[in-house]
């Protein structure tokens, strides 16, 4: 197989859109967790995240979040366009730290969950889900 | 107001003082995420719900921001304690300022 110069550039120019686009993606999750927990370490016990391992749909994957002792727990997806998903608030009357909803994943990618607790430490706990068939429409 | 939004939950008509109950509520509402075309290839306007609250007799159970990445008709599974007989409360926000609620009294005893 030969490459032209055309070939050889338009690959090029492929791989370096492609190192790019996880690049940028990462970086508005940093800012997210960023603006959430102020910079701070994050221990990784004391949260727990249940996401399935193969979602079929992308549309709606079902997620559960517990942590122990924790006000507030934020969940985001990297892969997403928009790396928010939802940042649940614990009010005095909650029975327990968990909740569970359904969301939407563009395609295969970590879902990262990350709890406030009350002592003001942080937890983060991520779990990668395959995605058959991507949520985001187009 | 978007069409066609109905809100159910799901709560323990009574409870013991005290008692940790499981709350389900789901709220039909298409969660439009800004992210889809039309068929000529124009953005659909995003349109979402985007916060969810559960108070019971005026004290805070949960409070959820909302962001696109939820999916249509979203549904939430928490947990509240019930410390008496009361009203629980809950109220979705939309994007277009439309507001959505719905309560339900729960018996103590």
């Amino acid at each position: 197989m030969e490459f032209t110069r055309r070939d050889t550039l338009a690959m090029g120019l492929g791989a370096a859109v492609l190192s790019m686009v996880p690049f940028r993606a990462s970086a508005a999750v940093d800012a997210a967790v960023e603006a959430f927990t102020g910079g701070a370490e994050m221990a990784t016990t004391g949260i727990e995240l249940t996401a399935p391992e193969i979602a079929e749909n992308g549309n709606t994957v079902p997620i559960a979040v517990n942590a122990p002792g924790a006000t507030a727990i934020m969940v985001v997806a990297a892969g997403n366009p928009t790396p928010g998903v939802a940042t649940f608030k614990f009010g005095p009357l909650s029975g327990s730290q968990s909740a569970s909803t359904r969301i939407r994943l563009a395609g295969t990618q970590d879902v990262v969950a990350i709890a406030k607790m009350a002592d003001g430490s942080f937890a983060r706990a991520a779990s990668t889900v395959k995605v058959t068939i991507g949520g985001c429409g187009g | 107001m978007a069409s066609g939004v109905k809100p159910r939950v799901k709560v323990p008509k009574s409870a013991e003082a005290g008692e940790v109950v499981t709350i389900k509520t789901l709220i039909s509402h298409k969660m439009e995420s800004g992210q889809r075309k039309d068929k000529d290839g124009n953005v659909i306007p995003r349109s979402i719900i985007n916060r969810f609250t559960c108070d019971f007799n005026g004290q805070n159970v949960i409070d959820v921001d909302l962001f696109p990445a939820i999916s249509t008709n979203p549904y939430f599974e928490f947990e509240a304690t019930i410390p008496e007989a009361g009203d629980m409360k809950f109220t979705w926000y939309d994007d277009d300022g439309s507001v959505y609620e719905e309560s339900k009294s729960i018996t103590v005893g």
